[in-house]
């Protein structure tokens, strides 16, 4: 499978070409790359957000597709749910009963209350493995690490009974160093945000990264190795523009309309979207034991979210140590609708906010809403306010 | 067992008994607030007060006190207020009840409760988590997650010996040995096995005796009514789990329920459906919400909530009190596994019941404020009727929050469903004869 390319689209394309062929291809409720991935006889594990080792899933040579909700109405999963829940939920099952996404292995999270009876929804709907992966959630005791090393070994054997392949330590290992590379090409991403705001908007930064979750993450590597050089050559000019950071994308995903809406007034030059695909901060050590090594690295080395309670990452000082990376001005504090963490973090961070004198712009969002007339409104207010302090 | 009463006051005993015991537990509580005590916070699915109790901690459960201002019908106050410091109307309502509780001191309409001076909790329930940050934020108290890991699917779990459960085991059991010594230091009470052996014996006699309650109610006529009795029989299991007084009242308890059982004293005087309950109850109007049910002869047999709400206290699980914390580790993983599974991936075991029980109908009763419970009722439900021909209601309400709780229209949908019952039994008569 190594040869086959499943995101021709953007090859050959100057950096608007590839930008839209990105926007495009995240826009498409057919999942053109997944389909093209099977057509040639691959198997997919899908996984919900917020984190995935996908390396395990690579290394036994499936496609890790990140599972997060998607452009479709639930016409079929809304009979499989309750009313009161977020739309990530709903669309996420609406793609797989639609036949637009098809796996072999689906697996969740403990995340939030919502998320962890996904694998007994898929389970009861869909043949193939439906799990909940038990990533820890008291990081701060010292066996935790040994325990996740454990979880990690399960789920390699769950994929390998699904592949019917072995999954080695060498592969493992050669998995890790394909992720590594993008993992520092996404660093070198969010550093052009922080750095040249004005070179990149928030949408299209966002549609930049987002494609990894749905894409091989060597045809990611090859992407970001060739757009991120592209935008330092775009004839782009400072504006005058407040620099936000934008939080609460940790799952569900805003549309890239209400990101274009966003950057119209604002330069986002941090963020916590798709943060799964970043949560490790640091390169992973191929070392003797590969999943060891991942499984510290989650722990040790990682970012943070309303999902995980972690007592050395607080998640106010953790926003406000975004903040100031970043050399921020002022936050937009969102949350899904309906997103039980997100919604109760929301309480915490404008506290801090308030606290630190730090400015900040507090929405709720739905992935599937399509006026942005209110929000554009609002947040050139806040702006202006802010502009002319 | 008895078989006959002495004193002519074994029946009713349970309720009579459990809230006498409720009175003195808030009694209790209130008079460790007053002398500034600080409390130990925990939740129902995998509370560990057996432990908690051996450093005297004063134990509050902030599930139950928010439940108890719903009842008492002065949720709306509680949740309004918590709404004015920014928590969403889409929030778990006794999140809110208890941000409002801790703004107001510890007043309850019950008493007062201490403030938390740690809160110790699994992960039966995100919320759970997410809960105690606002202690955390509010008083700068050790807040402590025991990581208990559930099913990874349906019908996966795994038992002693398996390696994959050796690895949640020894998970669990570093967890427990690392919570020790923060609980000496908090409490000023030095760990005591004999202490914790004492409390495990009389956890050990509760879980034996909630089990049989639970298989009591398999006669018929029931014996008791899984929603309004159930829920104080519940309230005594987890505030008076590891203590004398829990398993004395869980002895008696028995004792009444199986002295029914032979006499055939049902809660019902007419007991015409049997009914399973899935869900939370819908405590704004919970007496009413009973009597839609049992005006028209239904009967609550067996629900959901008794086992994911006692933390799985349903499996009787009993602890090996040679090796107390390898086995406290142990009864915690699957007592709370068994909590989380009747809510993730409870269609075998409501198949098991129907049978078990001998029922004739299932209620479904999502509600908005709990996710964990209700996210995959719908779908389960259709797996449900899928695998069995039997008659189910599914209605929509909240455990907290009145504005989402529409009297009317439950009433209309129960109605509707009892009349589906009546003319499915007349049918299987005409069929019979």
């Amino acid at each position: 499978m190594t040869d086959l390319v499943t995101f021709p689209d953007w090859h050959d394309q100057p950096l608007d070409g590839v930008l839209a062929a990105c926007r495009d291809l995240l826009e498409d409720p057919s999942y053109p790359t997944v389909r093209r991935w099977r057509e040639a006889g691959g198997t997919v594990a899908g996984h919900f957000q917020v984190y995935f080792p996908e390396e395990i899933a690579h290394a036994a040579g499936m496609l890790p597709f990140k599972v997060r909700g998607g452009p479709v109405e639930p016409t079929q999963a809304d009979s499989r749910f309750g009313s009161y829940l977020c739309s990530i939920v709903k669309t996420s099952l609406e793609l797989v009963l639609s036949k637009h996404i098809e796996l072999e292995l689906f697996i969740t999270h403990p995340i939030c209350d919502a998320a962890r009876n996904l694998a007994g929804v898929w389970g009861r709907n869909f043949p193939y493995p439906c799990q909940i992966l038990y990533l820890p959630q008291n990081a701060n005791s010292a066996h935790a690490a040994t325990y996740l090393r454990g979880e990690y070994d399960r789920l390699r054997r769950t994929i390998e009974d699904v592949t019917g392949s072995r999954v080695t330590d060498d592969a493992l290992r050669r998995s890790i160093a394909v992720y590594n590379e993008n993992r520092g090409l996404l660093r070198d991403l969010y550093a052009l945000k922080r750095t040249s705001p004005w070179l990149m908007a928030a949408d299209e930064a966002y549609a930049l990264m987002a494609v990894g979750g749905t894409i091989p993450r060597e045809e990611h590597n090859a992407l970001l190795r060739t757009a991120l050089p592209l935008f330092l050559t775009r004839p782009a000019r400072r504006k005058d523009r407040i620099r936000v950071v934008f939080e609460g994308g940790f799952c569900e995903q805003p549309p890239l309309d209400l990101l274009h809406a966003i950057a119209l007034s604002c330069d986002v030059v941090d963020d916590d979207l798709m943060i799964g695909l970043r949560w490790l901060l640091e390169d992973v050590p191929a070392d003797d034991d590969p999943l060891r090594a991942l499984a510290e690295a989650y722990l040790e080395r990682s970012s943070y979210s309303p999902v995980q309670h972690d007592l050395r990452k607080p998640k106010e000082a953790m926003l406000l140590e975004r903040i100031r990376g970043a050399n921020a001005q002022a936050a937009i504090i969102t949350a899904a609708k309906m997103c039980e963490p997100g919604l109760e973090e929301q309480v915490g961070y404008t506290r801090a906010l308030e606290d630190a004198g730090v400015p900040f712009f507090v929405s709720e969002f739905e992935e599937n809403m399509t006026s942005f007339e209110s929000l554009e409104i609002q947040l050139e207010t806040f702006v202006e306010n802010l502009l002319f302090e | 067992m008895a078989t006959d009463t002495t004193d002519g006051t074994i029946v009713g005993r349970g309720n009579t008994d459990g809230a006498r015991l409720f009175r003195e537990w808030f009694t209790g509580l209130t008079a460790a607030a007053e002398a500034g005590r600080g409390g130990a916070y925990v939740f129902v699915m995998g509370s560990l007060v057996e432990l908690l109790r051996t450093f005297d901690f004063p134990i509050v459960f902030p599930e139950i006190n928010s439940l108890q201002t719903a009842v008492r019908r002065v949720a709306h106050e509680y949740l309004n207020e918590a709404e004015d410091q920014g928590y969403s109307t889409d929030i778990c309502g006794y999140v809110k009840a208890d941000v409002a509780t801790q703004l107001r001191g510890g007043a309850l309409p019950m008493g007062r409760i201490p403030k938390p001076a740690i809160a110790v909790y699994t992960n039966a329930c995100n919320t759970y988590i997410k809960w105690a940050e606002i202690w955390e934020r509010m008083y700068k108290i050790p807040t402590i997650t025991l990581d208990v890991p559930g099913s990874r699917a349906a019908g996966a779990q795994t038992w002693p010996g398996n390696p994959d459960f050796e690895n949640d085991r020894t998970y669990v059991l570093a967890q427990l040995r690392e919570l020790i010594p923060v609980l000496e230091r908090v409490s000023g009470v030095a760990f005591d096995i004999d202490r914790l052996r004492e409390a495990m014996g009389h956890a050990n006699t509760m879980n034996r005796m909630w089990r049989r309650v639970l298989e009591l109610n398999g006669s018929r006529p029931s014996v008791f009514n899984a929603l309004s009795d159930g829920t104080i029989y519940l309230g005594v299991a987890n505030g008076f789990r590891g203590s004398p007084e829990g398993a004395a009242y869980f002895t008696d308890l028995v004792e009444e329920l199986e002295y029914k059982s032979a006499h055939g004293i049902g809660t019902l005087t007419d007991e015409r459906y049997r009914l399973l309950f899935i869900g939370v109850p819908c405590y704004p109007i919970f007496r009413r919400f009973t009597e839609m049910f049992t005006e028209l002869g239904g009967t609550f047999v067996g629900s959901t909530y008794l086992r994911f709400a006692s933390g799985g206290a349903n499996r009787g699980f009993e602890y090996d009190l040679d090796h107390p914390l390898e086995s406290l580790a142990e009864g915690l993983l699957i007592g709370t596994r068994d909590a989380m599974d009747n809510m993730f991936f409870q269609t075998e075991i409501l198949i098991d019941m129907l049978d078990e029980m001998d029922a004739d109908g299932l209620v479904y009763h999502p509600i908005k404020s709990c996710r964990t419970v209700s996210t995959g009722l719908a779908d389960s439900r259709r797996a449900l009727l899928a695998a069995r021909d039997v008659p189910s209601l599914f209605i929509e309400s909240d455990m907290m929050d009145r504005r989402v709780v529409s009297e009317a229209q439950l009433k209309n949908r129960i109605d509707a469903f009892f009349e589906g019952l009546a003319s499915r039994r007349a049918q299987a008569a005409i069929r019979n004869a």
